[in-house]
């Protein structure tokens, strides 16, 4: 039976037990509600997810545990003559499926009766042919032993499955069972359920702390591999950034960190005068019916997707800087592509980012604060300076670094504003380059996934993530160090 | 309302500083002073009781348009300060508030040190000419706030880390630090022990000899103890005005006498 039929029985199950649950809770208590423990629909809420968590729980890991089994168990069927490393296994492992999942499919729509399915020889049918009819493409004829491994991967799937259609309805009707036989009325339903709720948030918060430790750790050890090829004191110290997939690279991280500090400098010096002023403005000084009308119009360029930004960086102010500062005049500028265009108009995609978040911090200051200052005969522009910005502070620190590791991690500005030069220079009417933009051009490409070329789009991904990790953490410090002087 | 003969000859004693004539309030629709009528003397403390919601509040920052920055107040009639129309275009309001300061009903001590809270005013007005004058200035402020002996030892501590009663009178010593010619207290000692609230009353009496004092306050003694003319606000009427020992031996309204004596309120 597939997944989603089980999910929708264990689904009725729980509606069902939720039903049961709650009448044979008011049955034991005489039909009177007051004398259970817990309200009536806590004893149902009790069965429905006594049925409904555990048996899901156990769906849920049987779906990513049994291929894992099965593979670890057909994959010896595979001669070891057809595979030299581990990734060639893998690919072979994955023609394996292909062709059990084909041969599925064919049953399914009528080509192959199970019994022709089951029996299918290389020696006696073209099986490629037959699998390209239903739709299943694959990349070369199969081979007798993969044929094997393929016939034995579908039996033990299909016993997979129907063990796994028995165990979780077993252990849903026992949920369910075990939900009424509690529902009488001295069961502290109640505590219970409160129990279930909690260690359900405690799984969510946990999910999304396992998956980003999973990203961190991928990175590390992909980063681990490629020190392992590249020396890190060339990586980090190396000044030039020139990788060639025949290999001798040189892959020195300096021009595209300096790229990208350079790039999110301009971008931050454009942002944050003008986005905190746009935010002392709508707090401070607009009417309502201006402020209820700018706010959501500067937000509205917060919803911008980057990529228009990038076109709006590589269609106009790209040849617009290139008139200003071109050979035609000035001469300091080679193309439009440089890290002032890139930088202009990231500062522009920031801008919403720091004048809404300093606005909300602005508007929590209490109004009390400032009556003090007005009261003292201060002017409102003195309030803002010297009473209403500093009580802000902690916030809009961290509002200007929440930007800045934006900008840091921006991509597609860069990409079609800033060019694909890694270069250490000084001239911001210069093409450079930072380090995402390098890390998409290094993994899209016909790379193998084993070189350095390819690996070093890890290191520079850690190093990326130790930057803005550093940057939060020095934003806490600020916050903390303001706090205890003031608080 | 308060036209009894023997009232009006005192009132003339001394310069009128603050004249309100016909002052209406509105918070959008609400009806918050209802044509309130009141002379408030030069180098005088003048008290403001009445009921909890009855609009002390409202019409004592009316005298320093601190309303002004409460977008649903209107404020209609005439407020003079020596004989000058405070509503008026041409009058900015931030002058006029150095002129008439105000110490708030909540105390808001700025997130500053204790020193930064007093000197706020001095600073922006430019009243020290040195360093050592501002110095003067604090410590001078800092002991009519009767409040100099709990943090000298501790001036660049922050303002907001002071006890309730310390920021209320932080708050009154910074009022005091602009030198202003007519001081707005809102309930200044409702969090002030005895000795404190005691300290306090002295000051607003010290003040008197060279300003015009307004206290709003709930306490009927302190009302007694340290003004000369007292305002009885009742639902936004300002139901009777006179000299203080009047009102309190002898009202005229028969619900002054009721709010005095503790049947309203
Ligand atoms: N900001 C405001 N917005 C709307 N209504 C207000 C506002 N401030 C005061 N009011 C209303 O105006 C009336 C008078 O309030 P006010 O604060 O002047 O009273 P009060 O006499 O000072 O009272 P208390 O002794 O409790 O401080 C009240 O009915 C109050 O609800
Ligand atoms: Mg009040």
């Amino acid at each position: 039976m597939p997944a989603t039929w089980i999910f929708l029985i264990v689904l009725a199950l729980a509606a069902i037990g939720y039903v049961l649950g709650r009448s044979r809770a008011l049955a034991s208590a005489g039909g009177d509600s007051r004398h259970l423990h817990s309200l009536p629909s806590y004893y149902g809420a009790n069965a429905a997810l006594l049925a409904l968590v555990p048996s899901l729980l156990v769906l849920v890991i049987w779906l990513f545990a049994q291929p894992l089994v099965i593979q670890n168990r057909v994959e010896h069927l595979v001669p070891e003559t057809s595979y030299e490393t581990e990734g060639e296994l893998s690919l072979l492992m994955s023609d394996v499926r292909r062709i059990a999942d084909g041969l599925d499919l064919a049953v399914e729509r009528g080509a192959l009766t199970e019994d022709e399915a089951s029996d299918i020889r290389v020696e006696f049918t073209d099986i490629r042919e037959r699998l390209g009819a239903v739709g299943v493409a694959l990349g070369s004829d199969v081979q007798a032993p993969m044929l094997a491994a393929a016939k034995a991967w579908r039996e033990m799937n299909a016993s997979g499955n129907l063990i796994r259609t028995v165990v979780v309805l077993l252990v849903a009707l026992a949920g369910f069972g075990l939900g009424l036989t509690r529902a009488r009325k001295d069961f502290r339903a109640r505590n219970s359920v409160e129990k279930v709720i909690k260690g359900l948030l405690i799984v969510a918060a946990s999910l999304a702390i396992l998956t980003t430790l999973g990203i961190v750790l991928s990175l590390l050890f992909n980063t681990i591999e490629f020190f392992r090829l590249y020396p890190a004191l060339d990586f980090f110290f190396g000044t030039t950034w020139a990788p060639s997939f025949g290999g001798g690279s040189e892959l020195g991280i300096l021009p595209l960190l300096w790229g990208t500090l350079y790039i999110s400098i301009i971008a931050l010096a454009v942002a944050v005068p003008i986005g905190l002023f746009a935010a002392v403005y709508l707090s401070e000084y607009a009417s309502p019916a201006v402020r209820s009308f700018a706010k959501p119009l500067i937000e509205v360029l917060a919803g911008i997707p980057t990529i228009v930004y990038g076109l709006f960086a590589l269609l106009t102010v790209g040849p617009l800087l290139f008139q200003a500062f071109g050979p035609g005049t000035l001469g300091w500028m080679g193309g439009g592509r440089a890290v002032m265009t890139a930088g202009l108009v990231m500062g522009i995609m920031l801008i919403p980012f720091v004048s809404s978040l300093s606005d909300d911090i602005i508007n929590a200051v209490p109004q009390a604060m400032r009556d003090g200052s007005l009261g003292l005969g201060a002017t409102k522009s003195e309030t803002v300076k010297q009473v209403v910005l500093p009580a802000a502070l902690p916030g809009i620190v961290g509002a200007i670094l929440l930007a800045a590791s934006r900008a840091i991690g921006e991509t597609m500005i860069v990409v079609l504003g800033a060019g694909a030069a890694a270069r250490l220079s000084m001239n911001p009417f210069e093409a450079m380059t930072t380090v995402t933009a390098k890390i998409v051009s290094q993994l899209t490409g016909d790379a193998d996934f084993a070189s350095p070329e390819a690996l070093v789009a890890f290191a520079l991904g850690m190093t990326l993530f130790v930057i803005t990790l550093g940057l939060n953490v020095f934003a806490l410090w600020i916050v903390r160090k303001y706090r205890e002087q003031y608080e | 309302m308060y036209d009894s003969p023997s009232l009006e000859t005192k009132v003339t004693d001394k310069a009128i500083k603050i004249a309100a004539q016909n002052v209406q309030v509105f918070y959008g629709d609400t009806h918050a002073i209802k044509d309130v009528n009141v002379q408030i003397q030069d180098k005088t403390v003048t008290a403001f009781i009445g009921p909890s919601g009855c609009g002390k509040s409202t019409f004592l920052r009316c005298l320093n348009r601190m309303n002004d920055t409460i977008d649903i107040c209107r404020v209609e009639g005439d407020i003079l300060l020596d004989g000058e129309d405070i509503y008026d275009k041409r009058v900015d309001p931030v002058q006029l508030r150095a002129k008439v300061g105000m110490v708030f009903q909540k105390p808001n001590p700025f997130p500053k040190s204790i020193y930064d809270n007093i000197a706020y005013g001095p600073r922006i007005h430019g009243l020290a000419k040195s360093k050592a004058d501002l110095d003067e200035i604090v410590e001078k402020s800092l002991r009519r706030g009767a409040i100099w002996d709990e943090v000298k030892d501790r001036l660049h501590a922050p303002g907001t880390g002071l006890s309730g009663g310390q920021q209320q009178r932080l708050c009154i010593a910074r009022a005091v630090a602009t030198e202003p010619e007519v001081l707005l207290m809102d309930e200044p000692c409702s969090a002030l022990d005895p000795i404190a609230t005691g300290q306090v009353e002295e000051l607003i009496d010290e003040l008197r000899d060279s300003y015009s004092v307004v206290i709003v306050t709930h306490s009927m003694q302190q009302a007694a103890r340290v003004s000369q003319k007292t305002a009885f606000f009742h639902l936004g009427n300002l139901v009777e005005y006179g000299e203080t020992s009047q009102i309190f031996t002898n009202p005229v309204d028969s619900r002054t006498e009721s709010y005095i004596t503790g049947r309203i309120g």
